[in-house]
Order: structure tokens, then sequence, then C-alpha cells
């Protein structure tokens, strides 16, 4: 079944991967929107005791009662605010069912919500906070810093512009371009799922800001050669030339010698 | 005549430069030779055409290139106006490449239309050689001219690589890393064939000017050379045409050269390079400046070659592990080694294909009508397995950002590519052989009975039936203007013995050959008409005045 | 002249084929603009309209050229080659398409006829060709003169020996070159940073701060040392990871060769070289982007999928008095791809 699944689909995704690349393009111009939410260590009792009434009735069936884990989910005593706040705010969790990497889709809680479920989590241990505002400013970040750092850490699995790439067994690293700097930021501090750690004596808090002034710049700047293809390289731009570049080259052939009437 | 000629007194200012340079060049005899040479119009034989002016293309954008790029791997520390890359040390090569991008007016634009023209270029050739293959239109005499195309495709292959590896960005220096690891898994003497073409460990700091030196000057005059053979030829076979009405293997029927195919062949130029000019000037292609210097410890995720290094790429994913293995501690990496044998396997198949075709028809005679697809099911259905197995690796290549796409497990695709790699070409033979038989057979049930003309009339004995409009005599050539291929029986040789090799012959053209159906000939429609004479017949009658 | 116009209904000498004799040529259709003058002038107009619109395009393209600055990073070199492109776009479509126009409306369209000849020379011409090579062998003397026929092969035949080998010096011989890399007693583990200047520090890393989850990318401290230090990169790159110690299934000879669940190997793959760097934390597994290869960190790198065989070089680590994480020696067998000579010598370790 597999295999004739492979031959039914595969000359389409060829072609659905370009449309995809070409949209991806589009969406390139659209500006970025984040912004950053309250202070990480300002979790008043009232919030820890509310953000524990929403993790028991939400997280606690696969995270434990008490945070510490069963065999569907990992514990999360000493994961931090950080990590909450990217997993709920991303709507990575709550998972909506279990396959290779929970997906992105619109956040199920409020950011208030958010902030009592991470205050919570961030009581039970120690673990990263979510980052200052100061961390997040790419107007103080080095691009070129970040692109080195980039590069070296990240661009295996992001790609070098952040479009993503596949893992193994279905699991893959998101595209970067309409993720916002705070997400970037945890993510990097966090590692969820199985991007590994980058703790702030590997990527420092400085660095992190660079590695996100990078991403926002290559994502952000239109591309001097026109459209992108989805930045994807190579496999994008033989694509595109074997059914645009031979479509125009077929359609002027048949022009040129059909009869004039 | 030369009396006549220095007493002719031009007399007009043209003339007068014609006869300046008939006396000095004998101009006059090759415009005898060619104004008047016929060529076809049909628009699958314009497809090299494409090839040759991509080409030129890349001619006069390249040389523009190399006034501005420096095929040197000195580091300097980039200032320029990328600024992701500012206050980073690159190569000489890289930054050179950077400025003509964002620096000389017009150089992204320029550099834009090489890179589109060299991807068209091979895409062009491709299917230009497929077109030849499934005409057959490379059957004696044109079995030299078939090889030159492919070695042009081979060359080509190595013009393009040469080519994207010298901007030294982080993207065709890990190309240049797996060109590194394939030398050194070859057998004996890989590690030395590596360490002089790097001069010494990878990556060194002379490759790109080596890679330089081949790209612009000897791969160039080599592809030259190549293409200038390649239409010599054409003009000395003149080119093939389709069984079409009036068209035999006597004559070409076409448009002359001067005036009407020069100025469609002229304008036709200027339309593929409008036509690379506009992709290059709203689609970007290579954008080193992403890519960054390069550096052996990154490396991007999607890494993949240009697109027709793709099947070289993709065998290499596909392939398992096991096929490496060891002789008394020496390494057979067949697992990498397999890309350059696979490659070169098919290459090599495709140059003496003629020769086999040739040899299993015992068939010497020249061709110069050329054969629909349809006509000759086994070579079709071979040419499709073929362009089905080099479709599986070249996707194969492809298959981490399919896998994304499709939210596929990156695995599974491999798997599949690894099953497809094996039966795909089977299924697409016994798929395509089917298919041509069956439209031959719709082909002969055409001549046979005319065409439906959804007219339902009444036969006087009560039946019904549709009437059917015989097909005129130019219709009926054109569906029937062919020869089945003859099998021809194992033949003994000069000494009365039927040799081996005679009888694997005979084998070979009965499996590829015993399946067949036959041209409809002249007696067999007198037949058809004959035994439904009063419908066909009055059929005809009836509808005479429709065909007009 | 070879070639004879014909307007349809007869061709040249006309084939039998299956008993069906070939038809000739179709009728000849003529166009709009043979037969209605108001036509032919209207195709008149409308192909100098085009050649108008390349004059247009060309000077579009001077202005756009002079108009567009070029020399940021990316806005005004997109619109500059934007300009410039379609300009030139215009300029070319226009020369193309009127071209075409005129050839297809205006020159005539009646299909001409050549006769095909014989590849072949005539038997005259083949019976001189043959004479004139006869006469040369026999003024030569070449089938006669064995002796220098035979020695100026031989001496063709190795002429082109220096000319290969004067390609000697394109690269040193290897040696033991790909038996060793930076690493060696006590060398520090630092950290990554790209091609950044030689300002800038090279960071070593701390035992302590390579938390579970943790991946460092790691060169060796003394990378500047060298004369090459992409060449000694390209070998000495290594991917260092923190693993929970109950998850690794350490081989007892190499119990020591990690630092509580720290543990180092190398970065470039056994299978064509790439970087192998994708590192999924939870999974352990380490996967090539090129070539999809995957390691399993937690079984000592063994390959567990895709076309490498050997399991990617371990770097036997361990702490310096500092804190800082130091290599025990050199790898213990070459790093990246399999090569012919892989087994024959030992690394420095």
């Amino acid at each position: 079944m597999k295999l004739l699944a492979a031959r039914r689909r595969h000359p389409m995704a060829l072609v659905v991967l370009l449309l995809v690349g070409m949209l991806l393009t589009g969406g390139a111009y659209s500006l970025f929107t984040g912004n950053t939410t309250a202070k990480a260590d300002e979790y008043s009792a009232s919030d820890i005791e509310q953000g524990q009434k929403l993790f028991v009735s939400n997280c606690a069936t696969c995270h434990g009662m008490n945070a510490e884990g069963s065999d569907n989910g990992p514990s999360l005593i000493g994961v931090g605010a950080a990590a909450v706040d990217f997993q709920v705010s991303t709507g990575r969790m709550p998972l909506q069912m279990h396959g290779p990497q929970g997906q992105v889709k619109p956040a199920q809680f409020s950011e208030e919500e958010t902030a009592q479920m991470a205050g919570y989590i961030a009581s039970l241990g120690p673990g990263p906070a979510v980052p200052d505002e100061e961390w997040l400013n790419t107007a103080e970040g080095d691009s070129a810093a970040g692109g080195g750092l980039f590069r070296t850490n990240c661009a295996m699995c992001h790609n070098v512009v952040g479009a993503g790439g596949a893992l193994t067994r279905g699991k893959y690293a998101p595209s970067l371009s309409d993720v916002s700097e705070k997400h970037l930021y945890e993510a990097m501090q966090t590692g969820p799922q199985n991007m590994p750690i980058f703790n702030d004596a590997n990527l420092t808090p400085e660095e992190k800001r660079d590695v996100i002034t990078y991403v926002r710049e290559v994502s952000e700047t239109p591309s001097a050669g026109g459209f992108k293809l989805g930045s994807l390289g190579p496999v994008a731009e033989g694509l595109f030339i074997w059914f645009f570049g031979l479509a125009g080259v077929v359609g002027i052939t048949l022009w040129l010698t059909a009869r004039a009437k | 005549m030369s009396t006549t000629q220095q007493t002719q007194k031009p007399a007009t200012a043209v003339g007068t430069v014609a006869q300046w340079t008939e006396d000095r060049t004998g101009a006059s005899k090759a415009v005898r030779e060619f104004g008047r040479k016929i060529f076809p119009s049909h628009w699958s034989f314009m497809l090299g055409e494409v090839a040759l002016y991509s080409f030129i293309i890349l001619v006069l954008t390249g040389t523009f290139l190399t006034f501005w790029f420096k095929p040197a791997m000195g580091e300097v520390i980039y200032n320029g106006p990328w600024t992701p890359l500012r206050g980073v040390t690159i190569s000489e090569a890289y930054e050179s490449t950077l400025e003509i991008s964002f620096e000389v007016r017009g150089g992204l634009f320029i550099r834009q239309m090489h890179h589109w023209a060299a991807l068209l270029f091979m895409a062009a050739l491709s299917i230009h050689a497929l077109r030849v293959f499934f005409t057959g239109a490379f059957r004696k005499p044109r079995e030299i001219n078939w090889v030159i195309g492919i070695v042009l495709s081979m060359v080509g292959l190595g013009a393009g690589f040469t080519g994207y590896s010298l901007p030294d960005d982080l993207l065709s220096g890990n190309g240049l890393r797996i060109i590194d690891g394939l030398l050194k898994s070859i057998p004996l003497i890989g590690t030395y064939i590596s360490f002089f073409l790097f001069g010494g460990e990878f990556p060194g700091t002379d490759i790109v000017s080596r890679l330089y030196t081949l790209h612009i000057m000897i791969l160039p005059a080599v592809l030259i050379a190549l293409i200038g053979a390649h239409l010599m030829f054409v003009v000395i076979h003149k080119h093939t045409q389709w069984a079409s009405p009036g068209h035999t293997q006597k004559n070409v029927v076409g448009e002359p050269v001067l005036p009407t195919f020069a100025a469609k062949g002229g304008g036709f130029f200027f339309l593929i390079f409008a036509l690379v000019a506009f992709i290059s000037s709203i689609f970007t292609t290579n954008a080193i400046w992403n890519y960054g210097p390069y550096d052996p410890s990154p490396v991007s995720a999607g890494t993949q070659p240009d697109w027709y290094v793709g099947w070289a790429d993709g065998i290499l994913r596909i392939m398992p592990g096991w096929m490496e293995f060891y002789i008394f501690g020496y390494p057979i990496s067949l697992n990498i080694n397999i890309a350059i044998i696979i490659m070169l396997f098919f290459w090599l198949i495709a140059m003496v294909w003629p020769w086999i075709e040739a040899w299993m028809l015992k068939d010497n005679r020249e061709h110069h009508i050329v054969d629909r697809p349809r006509n000759n099911p086994t070579r079709t259905a071979l040419g499709v397995a073929a362009a089905v197995w080099y479709a599986v690796m070249w996707a194969g290549a492809s298959g981490d950002l399919v896998a994304v796409f499709f939210h596929m497990s990156l695995n599974d695709m491999i798997y599949i590519f690894r099953i497809l790699f094996i039966v795909g070409p089977f299924i697409a033979f016994f798929l395509t052989r089917r298919i041509c038989l069956s439209l031959q057979r719709k082909d002969r049930e055409l001549v046979l009975h005319g065409h439906e003309t959804g007219q339902i009339i009444r036969l006087p004995h009560g039946e019904f039936q549709e009437r059917h409009r015989a097909l005129t005599p130019h219709e009926a050539w054109t569906l029937t203007a062919f020869e089945a291929p003859q099998v021809l029986p194992a033949q003994p040789g000069k000494d009365g013995k039927v040799s081996g090799l005679e009888r694997m012959r005979a084998r070979m053209a009965k499996y590829f050959y015993e399946d067949r159906v036959h041209p409809v000939t002249k007696a067999e429609l007198d037949a058809a008409h004959a035994d439904h004479d009063a419908e066909v017949e009055g059929a005809h009658d009836d509808t005479a005045g429709l065909e007009k | 002249m070879t070639s004879i116009e014909h307007s349809g209904g007869q061709g040249g000498q006309l084939a039998e084929m299956n008993g069906f004799e070939n038809p000739g040529f179709p009728e000849h259709k003529p166009r709009i603009t043979d037969s209605n003058p108001s036509a032919e002038r209207l195709a008149e107009r409308q192909i100098a309209a085009w050649f108008i619109l390349s004059m247009i395009g060309t000077i579009w393209f001077i202005v756009a050229y002079f108009l567009f600055p070029v020399g940021d990073s990316g806005p005004l070199v997109r619109i500059h080659t934007m300009a410039v492109g379609l300009g030139a776009t215009a300029a070319l479509t226009g020369i193309g398409v009127g071209v075409v126009l005129w050839a297809k409306n205006l020159l005539p369209d009646s299909e001409v006829v050549e006769e095909r000849h014989d590849i072949g020379g005539t038997a005259e011409d083949q019976a001189i060709a043959l004479e004139i090579l006869d006469q040369a062998k026999d003024e030569s003397g070449i089938a006669r003169r064995s002796l220098i026929r035979n020695t100026l092969i031989a001496a063709v035949a190795i002429a082109p020996l220096p000319a290969i080998l004067v390609f000697r010096d394109l690269g040193p011989l290897p040696g033991d070159k790909l038996f060793t890399t930076l690493w060696g007693p006590g060398v520090r583990l630092c950290k990554d940073i790209g091609m950044i200047p030689e300002e800038n520090q090279i960071m070593p890393i701390k035992a302590a701060d390579v938390t579970i989850g943790s991946a460092y990318h790691v060169i060796p401290e003394n990378i500047r040392d060298s004369g090459h230090p992409l060449d000694e990169k390209a070998k000495a790159a290594v991917l260092l990871m923190r693993v929970n110690p109950s998850e690794l299934n350490t081989d007892p000879e190499r119990e020591d060769w990690g630092v509580d669940g720290i543990v180092a190997y190398s970065k470039v793959c056994t299978h064509v070289g790439c970087p192998v760097a994708l590192y999924e934390h939870q999974t352990h597994h380490l996967l090539c982007p090129c070539h999809q290869s995957t390691f399993d960190v937690t079984n000592h790198c063994k390959v567990i999928f895709g076309p490498a065989k050997r399991p990617l070089p371990q770097l036997p680590i361990a702490v310096d008095d500092e804190g800082y994480l130091v290599a025990q020696s050199d790898f213990t067998e070459p790093v990246g791809p399999t090569f012919w000579e892989i087994n024959t010598r030992e690394t420095n370790a």
C-alpha cells in the first residue's frame, strides 16, 4: 500500500512542493508581529494556585498529577516557565494526538492562563524563565555574529535561512520565519521535543539575541534576486526550470512551428 | 567564370560589398550550399536548439562574470552591503561573488541568467535526447551524433558542477566535500586522486582556481568542439522527418534556411534569451549570500546539488550501508562507488543502444523517417523504464524535502525509493509496452473502420449502426506508414553453424519484438471495405460532404 | 539548386508502404495575409510594433541601469535586478516575436523539398580516395619500412608521459595525514564559533556547563596554531552531547571515554564526509542531512539507518584540573569517509 501511495503521490509531490515554496515566498513579506509577555519571575501565589488547577484539568493525564511524568509524557519538574510558555502559547501543548512530534496550532489558553501554568511549573523546581525583553530586542543584536552561530548550531536542522528541514522518522525542524522572538529564545533555552538545549553557557543571552537578529533579518529582507522559491535551494530551482522553464520553451516551440492562419 | 566576375560591375553599394567579400572568401559557394538547406518544422525538432541557445547565453553571461569573479581562496574580512556577513572571514571567491550580486549594476541579473541558463541547458539537452531516442532518430546514419549528444550531456554535467562549486559558499563547499568522499572511496587510487585534486587535504586552498580553469576554458572548449561536430553532422545527414504525406526516405520537406528558417531560428534565439531574462529578473536562483562562507563544520538542512547532479546524490542516499565491505582489511565502498558505476553504466548503455538495436533486428538500412513512439513499443518502453529509473534516483535526492511537505517519515521515503529503484523500471517497461500496443491497436481500428460520426443509421433489414467516415488517404498514410520490427530467427554463419551469439541475438529480438502490432496494409483495408461494403461505402458516400 | 518548391498535391519520388501509395502533400491553404492586402498591412504594423516595444525595452534598460542604484543588502538590488531584467526581457521579446511573426505571416509558407543523397560518396569518389591513400602508403613506405614505423609508434606512444608526469605536483602524497587530527592528550574542547576573525577568542567548555540534552559544536583549542585551520577543522570537528548515563550502553573498553554521560563524537560522516550534526536529544539519534545516515549516540554512534557503514569515531575525553573538558588522545580510528588505506596504520592515539 505504501508503495502504491508513493507512486500515486509522487509526481504531485513535486508540483505541490513547488507551489508551497511559492506560497512561502509570499509569506515572507508578511511582517512579523510578535510581542512579549510579563516578566518571568512575577508569579503570585494565586497565579500559581490557578495554574495548578489548569494543569490538573488539562495536562495531568499525560504529565501526572504533580507533573512527575508518566508513560505518556515527560516530567515537567525543572523545565521552567520558558518551556511552558513556549509549548502552550505556540499551541503545541496540549497535544492533539500522539505523533512523531507536537504540531503548532492556535493556542488553547489565554496569555494569562499560560502565565499561570508557567508559574505553577516554575514553582516545582528551578528552570529557565520566560526571557527578558532585553534579549529579544533585535535592534541590539549583531546579525553577522548570529549568522555564524546559526550556521554552526541551527542550520543543519532548520536550513541556513530557517526554512526548516526533515529529521528522522517523521519528525522535522520547523520553519522559523514566522516564529516570534520570544519563542525563538525559549526554544533555544529549553530544547522543545528533540531540539537540543542551548543553555546560557553554550549560547549566552547575547548570542541568543544575535541568532534571533539573524533569523529576523534573513526572513524579513526581501531576496535580492526576486521570489525565493521557498529558500529551498537547488531542488526548488530544478523543479521550477522543469515545470515552468520547459513549459515556456514548449509553448514557444508550438507557437513558432504552428502555421499562421 | 572568373573572367565574367572580373568584368561584372555591381550596381549598388550592397553589391559592391558583396562582390568585395566574394572575391576574397568565395562566400557564394557557402550561400549556395546552405542558403536553401531545408529544415522540417515540428515543435519537437526545436528542443535541441533550445540547448544550443542556452549555451550561447551561458557563454555571453559567463564572460561577463569572469571580469569580476576572483578564483582565489585567500581570506578576507567581508565589509560589503550584506549585513549578515559583515565582519566574517570569507574567501576572495565568495567575496567577489557577493560583489557581483550586490554591488555591480546588473550583476545579479546576469549571474542569475547564467545559473538559470545552465539549468535550462541541461533540461533542454535532456528532453532533446529523449525526443531523439523515442523517435528512433539515433539510427543509421546518425549513431555518431547520438554518441556526441551523450558525451555532451556528460561534459555539460561537469561544466555545471565546476561552475556552481566556484563561489565557495557553504552549499557548494559541502558539495565538494561529498565529491572528496566519492573520490576517496575509489579502490587503490582514491586517496591519491583526492589529494591531487585538492592540492593536499580537503578543502585546501587550490580547488577553486583549478575548477575555474576547467569551468571557463577546458570544458567550454570541449563543449564548443562537440556542439560544432554535432551541428556539422546535422548538415551532413539532413534532418529526419515524420512519416507525413509527401515525406519519403529520399527527401526532406520543410523550410529553407534563407529566409524562413533563419528568421524563425533567429527569432527563437531571442525568445529563449527573453525567457531566461524574464525568469532571471524575478526568480532568485542560488542565493549564495544566504549560504554563508564555506566552513567544514556547519551544513544546511536540504543540502542538494543542482538538478542534473541530483541523480548521483539520490543514489548515495538510496544505497544501504551494508554495501561497504572489507577484503583483507581493504575497503570496497560499493555504497559510494555505485553512484559512479551506475552513472557510467547509464551513459554507456545509452551510447551503444543504436548498435544493440541494429544488431538485434539485423537492420543496416538508413532511417530518415522517424518513428512515432508507439510504433516501436519495446524501444519506447525501454526508454520510459530508463527515464523512470533516472527519475527515482533524481527524486531520491529530494526525499527529505518531500517528506517534510507531506508529513511523511524521511525513513519511509527512502524505503520507498529503494523499492522503486528496483521495481520502478520494470513496472514502467511493462506498462509502457502495453500502452503502446493498445495505442497501435486503436490506430488500426481507426484506419480499418474510419471515424465515428455519431450518426446512427438504420439498415434495410432493421439493424441500427453507427456511420463511420473513412479516413482520407492523407490521414491513413500518417497512421500506416511504418514497419513493425521484424524478428529474424537465428541465422547460420558462414560455416553453416548457428553461433551462440547469434542464438542470443535471436532470443533477445524475439523477447523484445515478438509482441507487435502490424500496420494496416492496403489489402487489409480493402478486405475491410469489402466486408462492410454496404455500410462503409454507403457511409462514405453519404458523408462525403462532411469532410469539407 | 537541390530544392524544389511545391504547392501541394505532389511530392518528390513518392514511396509505397504496406501497399498504400504515398498520397503526396496535402493541399496548400493560403494565409489571410497572402490574399488580403489589408491583413498584410496590419501584420506589417504589428511586427513593427513589436520592434518598437523592443526599442522601448532597451531604452528602459538603460534608464533603469542609472535610475535604480544597487549596493544594499536586498531591497535595492531586487528592484534594480527586476527593472533592468524586465527591460532586457522586453527588448529581447520584441525582436523575437517580431521576427517570428514576420516569418510566419509574410515570408513564403509553402514547404520546400530537398532531395536526400547517400551519405557515402559516389563509387568514383571512393575509388579515388582509395587510390590516394594507396599512393600515400607507397610513397611514404610506411608498410615496408617497419623499423622506422614501429620506432615512431613507440616514440609517440611514450611521448605523453612527461606531460602526465608534470602534473605530479598537483598535490602531496597522503602520507599519514588522514590518520591524524589536532586532538591529543590535554587539548581542550572549545566552542565552534564559525568563520570569525582571529581576534575573537575561542572559548573552552567546562564539563559543568554541558547539561543533559545539550549539544555543543566543538573544535580543538589549538585550531589556529596550524597553517591550515580549515583543513584541520575538516577533520577535527566534534559534536559534544550529554546523555543521562543510564541511557548509554557503554562498551566496557570505552568506560572512561566520557565524563558522566558527556560524550564526544566526530562530526564528519563516515559515508562521504558531510557534517553529521542533527542531534535529536530525546531519541539520541544523529542524522546526516546530506544522505540521511543515522547514528545512535547511546550505542557508540553505530549506524542504524542509511548509507554509512562505520560508526562515528569517538573522541575520548576527560576533565582537567580547572574543570574544562580535554581530549585524552587523538581519535583511535581515522575520521571521515572510508578510504583505501584506512586499516593500514594506527592513528596517533
